[in-house]
C-alpha cells in the first residue's frame, strides 16, 4: 500500500516537499491555511541576489506539483494532531480526519508586526511602510505617498523586529540586510532622483553574492549607508517624517526629514507553526522557531518520531536554503518509511 | 617668557597596557549588562544631553572599556539621568546604571573627586 504523508503548509518549502515525495511515489495531502498556496512569496516582486521575478519560483514549485496527485487542502487549519503507535491522527477545522505515516511540518515564518515597534509609527504616521509594503508598490508599478506624489527621501531601518530584546527576538533575521539593499536599488531604479538612506546596526552581508549587490548599491546607484539604530520617528509640521539617530561613526547624533520610511520587518515563527507545536507537543526554541533534534546533521528530525521539519519554520532562510531544507527533509522521511516498513 | 607657538600636542593613541580598567571592571562587577553593548548608537540618539554637548553614552561605553578615564570623568557630568537611553536600547543594557556605577567608582578612587 502506498504511504501517505501530510504537509502542513503550502509555502515554498511545503511545495517542494510535496512535489518531491510525490515523484517517489509517495501520496501526499498539502494543507495551506489560505486560499492559494505560495505563502510569503506571494507578497514579494523580485527576489535577491539577481532580482528575478519571484513569480518565476513559484512556477516552478507549480509545475512540480502539477504533474503530480497531491491532493491539496486550502482554507484549512488543524485542530487536532496526536501520534498513534505506528502513524498520525489529524483532524482539520472542516472536520476531515486523516491518518498519515509521516507528517512534514512546513509552517513557515510570519513576518513581524512592525507596528510593535511603536516608536516607528507604522500605523500611526503616514508614509511609515514596511518592506512587504514595498513589494507590493513594486508590483503595482508605482512608489507614492498617501498623498500620491513620489517620494524625494527614503530612509531604510533594518533590524525592525530583530536582534532587539525590548520585542523578545534576539536573533538575526539575516535576509532584512540584503532585502534593504535590494530594495534601495530599486527605489533607486523607480525613481531615478530620489535619495535612499540605510541605516544599519551592522551590514550582514553572509550570502553568495550579497556583499557584490552591497557594492553594487554603493557604486552604481549611490546609496547612502549610516551605522546607527534609529531610536525614533516623529511627524513634522508639513506632515513629513523626521528621524533621530546616531551617525556612531561621525560620533554625532544626526536628525533627517524623510518622505518615506521602510521598516525591514524580521522574521517571527509563525502563528500557525506555533499552534502546531501546542497540538503536537514540539519542541520550541528561546527564538519561538522549532528546534530540530540536531543543529548539524538533523535538521529536520523533530522530537517526535515520524514528525519533520522543512524551511523556515525551524530558522529564518533564504529561498535556496529553503529549498535545499525541503529536499533533505523528504530524504529523511523516505529513509523513515523504509524503515517503518521493514 | 616670550611664547614661540610651539605646542606639545597630546598623542591620540590609546595606550591600552597603561591605561586602568578599574571602572569598567566595576561596572562589570556591577551591572553585567554592560557587555551587551553592541555600539549601535540608539542610546546616543535619543540623548537630550547628547543633543546640546558633545555626550554620547555609546562613546563613553567604549571609552570606559578602554580605560580612558580622564575623558570619561570630564564627560560624566553632562547625563541627567532621565532614563531614555535605556528605553531603546535594543540590548537592554541599562544604560542609566553603568552612568550612575561609573560615578560611584570615580568616587572610590583617591584621583577623582566626582
Amino acid at each position: 500500500m502506498k504511504k501517505h504523508v501530510v504537509v502542513i503548509g503550502g509555502g515554498v518549502a511545503g511545495l517542494e516537499v510535496a512535489g518531491q515525495l510525490s515523484r517517489v511515489g509517495i501520496d501526499v495531502s498539502l494543507i495551506e491555511k489560505e486560499s492559494a498556496t505560495g505563502g510569503n512569496i506571494n507578497n514579494w516582486f523580485r527576489l535577491f541576489p539577481d532580482r528575478r521575478r519571484s513569480s518565476e519560483v513559484k512556477e516552478y514549485l507549480d509545475g512540480m506539483n502539477m504533474n503530480h496527485d497531491i491532493r491539496l487542502h486550502t482554507n484549512t487549519t488543524i485542530e487536532k494532531f496526536f501520534r498513534n503507535r505506528n502513524n498520525f491522527s489529524i483532524t482539520t477545522n472542516a472536520g476531515k480526519e486523516m491518518t498519515a505515516d509521516a507528517v512534514i511540518i512546513a509552517t513557515g515564518f510570519d513576518l513581524f508586526k512592525s507596528a510593535r515597534k511603536e516608536e516607528y509609527g507604522y500605523g500611526i504616521y503616514d508614509n511609515v511602510i514596511t518592506s512587504a509594503d514595498l513589494e507590493k508598490m513594486f508590483t503595482e508599478g508605482k512608489i507614492a505617498l498617501t498623498d500620491g506624489t513620489a517620494p524625494d527621501t527614503i530612509g531604510i531601518i533594518h533590524c525592525v523586529g530583530s536582534r532587539d530584546e525590548k520585542v523578545g527576538n534576539f536573533y538575526c533575521s539575516k535576509l532584512c540586510c540584503v532585502t534593504a539593499v535590494k530594495q534601495a536599488i530599486e527605489i533607486r531604479e523607480f525613481l531615478p532622483d530620489s535619495k535612499v538612506f540605510c541605516f544599519y546596526m551592522d551590514m550582514r552581508m553572509g550570502g553568495a553574492l550579497y556583499e557584490e549587490l552591497y557594492r553594487e548599491a554603493q557604486e552604481k546607484w549611490g546609496v547612502n549607508f549610516i551605522r546607527g539604530k534609529v531610536s525614533e520617528a516623529s511627524e513634522t509640521i508639513e506632515n513629513g517624517l523626521l528621524i533621530k539617530v546616531e551617525d556612531t561613526l561621525a560620533g554625532r547624533p544626526l536628525k533627517m526629514k524623510l518622505d518615506l520610511l521602510v521598516l525591514m520587518a524580521g522574521m517571527e515563527m509563525s502563528e500557525g507553526g506555533k499552534k502546531i507545536a501546542r497540538l503536537g507537543g514540539l519542541n520550541t526554541g528561546e527564538n519561538k522557531f522549532f528546534v530540530a533534534t540536531d543543529s548539524h546533521y538533523g535538521s529536520n528530525r523533530s522530537n517526535i518520531e515520524g514528525v519533520f521539519y522543512a524551511g523556515t519554520c525551524t530558522a529564518p532562510m533564504n529561498i535556496t536554503e529553503t529549498i535545499s531544507h525541503a529536499r533533505s527533509a523528504v530524504v529523511e522521511v523516505v529513509d523513515y518509511l523504509k524503515i517503518a516498513k521493514s | 617668557m616670550n611664547k614661540f607657538g610651539f605646542t606639545i600636542s597630546q598623542g591620540r593613541q590609546i595606550d591600552y597596557e597603561s591605561n586602568s580598567r578599574r571602572i569598567a571592571d566595576y561596572i562589570y562587577d556591577n551591572e553585567p549588562s554592560f557587555r551587551l553593548c553592541i555600539e549601535c548608537g540608539a542610546c546616543s540618539a535619543t540623548c537630550t544631553a547628547g543633543n546640546f554637548t558633545s555626550f554620547s553614552l555609546r562613546e563613553l561605553n567604549i571609552l570606559i572599556k578602554r580605560g580612558e578615564n580622564d575623558q570619561v570623568y570630564q564627560s560624566l557630568k553632562k547625563c541627567m539621568l532621565c532614563g531614555k537611553c535605556s528605553l531603546v536600547c535594543p540590548r537592554g543594557v541599562n544604560t542609566r546604571n553603568i552612568i550612575i556605577l561609573a560615578k560611584k567608582a570615580f568616587q572610590l578612587s583617591d584621583e577623582y573627586t566626582v
